[in-house]
């Protein structure tokens, strides 16, 4: 109440405020999750619900136990977000712990135990999922094929709650058609010694990619989708350019380098984009607003840097995927970046110096 | 002409039309005049009127103290009511000294008043002496004695004045009204002031959300072809002098330095107009336009107030409040400051008067900080507000200084559009003025230990002198002792 009669200025305000970004970044997440859930049917519904269910719980009982309003926190929608973000990453059709499981680091351990919103200095999605997949590198990489509602594979509603819940008796149980994602195929492909255009999957092409009627993370199959998603953020100016064109370069950049050199080795820079959790990680990760830099500068560097960890990783790491790990990486160098690489103070240089007076206006005593 | 990009800044709605097309309008004569001596940046003014005494309108109620200072004149005809303390124009509501005059409602100007044919032949040093001796001061608010800035070129090599027409803050429509009402009289006071400087280019900077204005003060500056009338983009903090000047001639002026540093003068619209009263008429500066606005104004307008004129009756004068006002501010909404009490009077540097609906001042409880760089994309100095801010809090204020809060403008676009709805302003502000009270403390702790010293050199020589004075009356003495013994 006392902050009513602050004596300083402005009393005039353009009208954001944290709900509002959350809320949009959110409504640029509907077109991805739509697909997602419909192409991956009930089980992916189920576990989205658990996911999202889990993070808002577990932020409103750390908010209590911390002593803070529960409230304007849980209104402000940052704690559902990263949920949603979280579910968009798994397997769809992972078990329901998975999502619960998940939810709890991002929000107590990732987010909470930091200080809450504002204080983490990883992405909280980022931090689960990497946690999910150290910890559970069975059900974090069992992809299905899309089976869309309508078509003959979907399972209907009971099935689907089997699929995430363990609900009915293992003969009742449906087969579930595994599948790896691009990624991972080619992962595996290249380490049976396969060489390139043989060792992609067979139906693949990277139109089928960017539509995103491939086995992958749930929310992550469509690119075109979440391209849309973000093009909506830039153009409500919730995020800038500058992070999501400096990581889709240097992937792109160093992709094409290396496809260049030995296309039976390495991917082309289409694959890159279009696959796994690249333009998700572009728009929707690494422009997270809290563990990204502030200078317009230093978020070129980050996204550049998040850009050059992915393809680093996917191609010679252990891993098929890396925008996880790459975009803690560079979460880390945050605080680094955002000391070393600030923006220029007016009628100073960039070491601090006050600039030179003019020649024509030099002083005359 | 070319216009230059500066970073940052912000694009608040501006409600100017509140007032825009309401013409300026003579306040008519309160019952009571409260004239502070102290209008402007620097010393106050040190009264010569006696209580009881009668004035005329103009004549001097309290000449200046020294150089960076500004004399004080009677706004109307009348009787010198008091003179002692009354609440300053000023957030603190603390008393100022202040002569309270008693209009007898002639309004007669005193006979001593007058003008000069021919000011272009005058020597700039004598134009510089008449706009001083008017009370002149930078009338945007900073209130900075005019006088000093168009003595600038004895010290400066310049080539352009600025005239700042940008008027960025929202609701204000005091110069727009000015430019567009008196754009004859505006343009000769500039063209006086730029005899003064002896500059040889004059750029009138005057934002598109004006186009009247534009239009005005182009037809006016036609018959002098040093002057162009810039069309300036829409975009806070157009207005600050700094900017102002990197906008039109593309410098950055170095930091603690002053606009003079790149060869550049800024004036606003409503000096020149004073100017060119004090110069043609022998008129000082007694009044001032002033917008009265805001969603809890029944009729905004724009006024000719006479100064001293407490503000209570401006707002009746427009009507009185619609609603209950959230909040009441001299200035705009972004660079403002809040009033204490309506009973203060107006001032040489008061543009706006606004009250304020509680849906106007989007008020919101302040929520942490989600780093999202707002403010940084914002800031037009290139500074890290939320960084700063964080550092205030902790109360670590070198290391805001460090940051560069003493390059920070004040002008709140950080805070507008921050979405956490933190005070960050009012974070600087704070780290400021306790930065400032610091300085002043060691500088006495300085001072104190300079004299304490000084006073232990003096003893000490002080106790020499007297050991030196009794060892020689000894040599003396003993010297005559040993003479008259010798002469025995």
């Amino acid at each position: 109440m006392s902050d009513q009669y602050l004596v300083a200025g402005p009393y005039a305000h353009a009208g954001a405020s944290v709900s509002r970004t959350m809320g949009l970044v959110m409504l640029a997440l509907v077109p991805a999750t739509l697909f997602g859930l419909w192409q991956f049917g009930w089980p992916a519904i189920f576990l989205f619900l658990v996911t999202i269910a889990a993070a808002v719980i577990a932020e409103a009982v750390c908010l209590r136990i911390a002593g803070k309003p529960v409230r304007p926190f849980l209104t402000d929608g940052s704690a559902l977000l990263s949920g949603w973000l979280l579910a968009l990453t798994l397997p769809p059709w992972a078990p329901w712990w998975i999502g619960l499981v998940g939810s709890l680091i991002a929000i107590v351990v990732a987010k909470q135990i930091f200080g809450g919103i504002g204080q983490n200095l990883f992405n909280p999605a980022m931090v689960a999922r990497v946690a999910l997949l150290i910890s559970f590198p069975l059900e974090m990489t069992t992809f299905v094929a899309p089976t869309p509602f309508l078509s003959a594979a979907a399972p209907d509603f009971a099935a689907g709650l089997d699929i995430t819940f363990d609900t009915l008796e293992p003969q009742a149980r449906l087969d579930a058609v595994t599948s790896a994602s691009v990624l991972g195929h080619i992962r595996n492909e290249l380490g049976q010694g396969l060489s390139l255009p043989q060792g992609l999957p067979p139906d693949y092409s990277a139109l089928r990619g960017a539509i995103g009627t491939v086995p992958g993370s749930l929310g992550e199959t469509s690119a075109l989708l979440i391209l849309l998603g973000g093009l909506f953020l830039l153009a409500m100016r919730v995020i800038t350019w500058h992070i999501p064109v400096a990581m889709l370069g240097a992937i792109a950049l160093s992709a094409g380098l290396l496809h260049l050199l030995d296309p039976s080795r390495f991917a082309d820079p289409v694959l890159h984009l279009v696959s796994g959790a690249t333009l998700l990680g572009a728009f929707f990760i690494a422009t997270d607003l809290v563990t990204s830099p502030l200078s317009v500068r230093g978020q070129l560097l980050f996204g550049a840097g998040c850009g050059l960890l992915v393809f680093i990783i996917r191609t010679w790491s252990g891993y098929p995927e890396g925008v996880a790990f790459a975009v803690m990486l560079m979460n880390a160098c945050t605080p680094l970046i955002d000391h070393w690489v600030q923006p220029r103070i007016y009628g100073r240089d960039r070491k601090g110096a006050p600039l030179e007076p003019g020649d024509d206006a030099e002083r005359v005593r | 002409m070319r216009l230059f990009k500066i970073r940052g800044g912000v694009h608040p709605e501006d409600r100017k039309l509140l007032s825009a097309a309401e013409p300026i309008a003579d306040l008519p004569l309160p019952p009571l005049l409260h004239i502070p001596l102290q209008q402007h940046i620097g010393a106050p003014a040190t009264p010569a009127v006696r209580r009881g005494e009668q004035v005329a309108k103009g004549q001097l109620l309290a000449p200046n103290q020294g150089q960076l200072s500004a004399p004080v004149h009677a706004p109307t005809s009348g009787r010198i009511v008091g003179i002692g303390s009354f609440p300053a124009h000023h957030a603190s509501g603390l008393n100022v000294r202040t002569i309270s005059l008693q209009p007898d409602g002639e309004d007669r100007w005193s006979n001593a008043i007058e003008g000069i044919a021919d000011p272009f032949a005058l020597a700039p040093a004598e134009i510089a002496a008449r706009v001083s001796a008017a009370g002149i001061v930078g009338m945007g608010g900073a209130t900075f004695p005019s006088a000093v800035k168009l003595n600038l070129r004895e010290r400066y090599r310049l080539h352009t004045l600025v005239i700042n027409g940008a008027e960025c803050e929202p609701y204000l429509t005091c110069d727009d009204r000015l430019m567009r009402e008196q754009a004859a009289a505006v343009v000769d006071g500039v063209r006086i002031m730029a005899h003064a400087l002896g500059v040889t280019r004059i750029l009138i900077g005057i934002e598109n959300n004006k186009p009247d204005a534009q239009a005005a003060m182009e037809q006016a500056a036609r018959l002098d072809d040093r002057i162009r009338v810039v069309h300036l983009p829409t975009r806070y903090p157009m207005g600050s002098e700094k900017h102002l000047v990197q906008t039109l001639i593309g410098r950055e002026t170095p930091a603690r330095g002053l606009t003079a540093d790149v060869g550049v003068v800024v004036h606003n619209p409503a000096t020149a107009f004073a100017v060119h009263e004090a110069l043609r008429y022998g008129r000082p500066l007694v009044s001032r336009v002033m917008t009265v606005s805001g969603g809890a104004i029944r009729r905004p307008g724009n006024l000719r107030v006479p100064l001293g004129t407490p503000l209570q009756y401006l707002i009746d004068h427009c009507g009185g409040f619609e609603v209950e006002p959230a909040r009441l501010i001299s200035g705009g909404p972004m660079m403002g400051q809040p009033l204490p009490s309506t009973r203060v009077p107006a001032v040489k540097g008061s543009n706006g008067l606004l009250a304020l609906t509680v849906e106007e001042s989007k008020w919101r409880a302040t929520m942490p900080c989600i780093r999202c760089a707002g403010c940084v994309r914002a800031c037009p100095c290139g500074l890290l507000p939320l960084e700063m801010a964080t550092h205030a809090r902790t109360g670590d204020l070198e290391r805001v200084a460090d940051l560069g809060l003493m390059d920070c403008i004040g002008c709140g676009s950080c805070a507008y559009v921050c979405p956490s709805h933190i005070p960050l302003v009012q974070y600087f502000n704070y780290a400021k003025g306790e930065l400032a009270a610091r300085g002043r403390i060691k500088q006495k702790r300085i001072e104190t230990k300079r004299l304490a010293e000084q006073r232990a050199q003096r003893m000490a020589a002080i106790q020499r002198a007297k050991r030196e004075a009794m060892a020689q009356r000894k040599r003396a003495a003993a010297a005559q002792k040993s003479q008259a013994t010798n002469t025995d």
